[in-house]
């Protein structure tokens, strides 16, 4: 696992390129920052409306838009790095291939602290990306992952299904991931009925019932919890449940201070 | 871990004044005007900040995930608050109801001015300013700055109807110029923008177009703006989840200074920006008829 100073991090897909938030004071104090998940090549994202609102979530189908890997190891990395930021690579693509192209040309990357491999795309297939359904091709693409990125740790976002999340875990880790990152988005549906992600407070019970059952399952495995954090209360009931760090995503998007300020609590000490 | 930095963006005065701040605000004053609610909310910092053509993103209702962007229509100095920002809402959805409908006292997330403001000229030229709707918000305090630097502001504003049209008695005393032109003829002429743009552009010989509302008729003054050899700089409203750069939920298709299309965040590449620089095909083509949060 990455050491990290505070237990509380910029979830992938989040937090922008970093400069955003730090316009806003809002990466202070943050123990780490994942960045959006990246492909190999430069991607324009998906059609409009790429978000609904429902009660306490978001719908999401993006199309993950990014720069490509090479725009980003020009610009936003060593930005990031700069910054004083310990930043975690979020990579998703088309093939095992492309996942792990990337994920050899980030080993060679400087400041790349961790790669997380994003397994848990929920609108995958719409977007022309790998659909990870099966634990065989979420092994197949972290052996690959983890083959190509040297001595960086690789960890695993697996998807948040209550009854699936202990076995995916347990093959990314025999696969070689460090660690397992557990909630994220619930697949869903736009209105319109095209592929998406739900996330934000809605998802939270599940991802935290997702921890405790890789908990349970996998003692030794380091989790990381993610889904609809908005509060330092609902940080704490990850890092009681046993993840050893929390995510914070979608609350950004209501309000970009949110783990700036859950991390200032959680190191002010228990209140 | 990063060593504690000096908040360089809390220091008034310095380079840092144009960065966006994230505060609690307060509804000092709520009033109905036609169909839109003007709000006078008082948020520390934000307003200090304001350049015409940023807007705020505003938290609403409890459970609601997503912000929702309002123009700033000015910023007031208010007895005892120091400056406030005017915002223009349009009850449409259940986000821009909760907002129309908060009583005064109300405690209000805000976070702004975001977004890239209006470019203006230096040297002292005759501009024409094109607004529709709510959307016409930023285009009153640009006129202010506009004057301000000597320039000749003609207005040209729009509606559906009456009740739809902001501010047009103001209007017609900061312009040098004001056409009105509603869909239905209940004040000024009847038409649209694009009926009656170019005729405006022309008659008023600005160098430089201003304008702010639905896409259509950004497009259409574009357009005349295009072909009348004038400069326009357009306010594009794209629906979006966090407005702050971090959702990409309001793609804006441009081609860039380099000539290479590219797709951009409207809430911080833009909102405005060149009219030239739109792919307003595109745009027009790819935006929902409903659905997104309002």
């Amino acid at each position: 696992m990455i050491d990290l100073a505070n237990p509380v991090v910029v979830a992938a897909g989040c937090g922008g390129t970093g400069r955003e938030l730090d316009a806003l004071g809002a990466l202070d104090g943050i123990g780490a920052f994942t960045t959006r998940s990246l492909t190999l090549n430069a991607r324009t994202g998906g059609p409009v409306p790429r978000f609904a609102e429902t009660p306490s979530g978001l719908v999401h189908s993006t199309g993950l838009p990014g720069p490509g890997l090479e725009i980003f190891l020009a610009t936003e990395l060593p930005w990031l790095v700069a910054r004083g930021m310990r930043v975690v690579v979020s990579v998703t693509g088309a093939s095992v291939a492309e996942h792990a192209e990337v994920a050899r040309r980030l080993a060679q990357a400087p400041g790349v602290r961790g790669i997380e491999v994003d397994l848990a795309v929920p609108d995958a297939r719409a977007h022309g990306l790998l659909d990870v359904r099966e634990p065989f091709h979420a092994a197949n693409v972290v052996a690959a992952v983890v083959r190509e990125a040297q001595d960086l740790p690789v960890l695993a976002k697996v998807r948040s299904d209550v009854l699936r999340v202990a076995e995916s875990a347990r093959v990314v880790t025999d696969a070689g991931a460090v660690a397992v990152v557990v909630g994220g988005p619930q697949a869903a549906a736009l209105p319109d009925g095209r592929p998406a992600g739900l996330s934000g407070p809605a998802v939270l019970p599940l991802a935290l019932r997702c921890v405790t059952e890789v908990r349970a399952a996998l003692p030794g495995v380091p989790v990381v919890g993610c889904g609809g954090i908005t509060t330092t209360a609902d940080a704490r009931s990850f890092l009681d449940a046993g993840a050893v760090a929390v995510q914070v995503g979608a609350a950004l998007l209501h309000d970009p201070t949110t783990a700036a300020r859950i991390a200032a609590d959680l190191a002010g000490g228990p209140s | 871990m990063a060593a504690p930095r000096a908040r360089r963006d809390r220091v008034a005065g310095d380079a840092g004044v144009k960065s966006p701040f994230h505060t609690t605000g307060e509804v000092l004053a709520s009033k109905r005007v036609g169909a839109f609610q003007h709000l006078t909310v008082v948020a520390p910092g934000v307003a200090e900040r304001f350049r015409p053509g940023t807007f705020v993103a505003v938290s609403v209702d409890g459970t609601r995930l997503a912000r929702r962007a309002l123009w700033i229509h000015g910023v007031r100095p208010v007895g005892g608050h120091g400056p406030a920002l005017q915002l223009v809402v349009e009850p449409v959805g259940p986000g821009t109801r909760w907002l129309a409908e908060r009583p005064v006292g109300t405690r209000l997330e805000v976070t702004g001015p975001l977004g890239r403001a209006f470019a203006l000229p230096k040297e002292p030229v005759a501009t024409l300013l094109v607004g529709e709707g709510y959307a016409a918000a930023p285009l009153f305090p640009l006129a202010e700055r506009l004057r301000e630097r000597g320039c000749q502001v003609n207005l040209l504003l729009a509606a559906p109807d009456e009740r739809r049209l902001l501010s047009a008695l103001e209007a017609r005393r900061s312009a040098r110029a004001a056409t009105v032109v509603t869909a239905d003829g209940s004040v000024g002429r009847r038409g649209s923008v694009a009926d009656v743009v170019a005729g405006v552009l022309a008659q008023s010989a600005a160098e430089v177009v201003y304008a702010a509302g639905p896409v259509p008729t950004l497009h259409a003054v574009a357009a005349a703006a295009e072909q009348a050899g004038a400069w326009s700089q357009t306010a594009v409203e794209q629906p979006l989840a966090c407005g702050t750069g971090l959702c990409h939920g309001c793609p804006l298709p441009v081609v860039g200074e380099d000539g290479v299309a590219r797709v951009v965040r409207a809430c911080t590449e833009g909102p405005v920006v060149r009219g030239d620089r739109v792919r307003w095909a595109e745009l027009a083509g790819a935006r929902p008829a409903h659905g997104e949060p309002a």
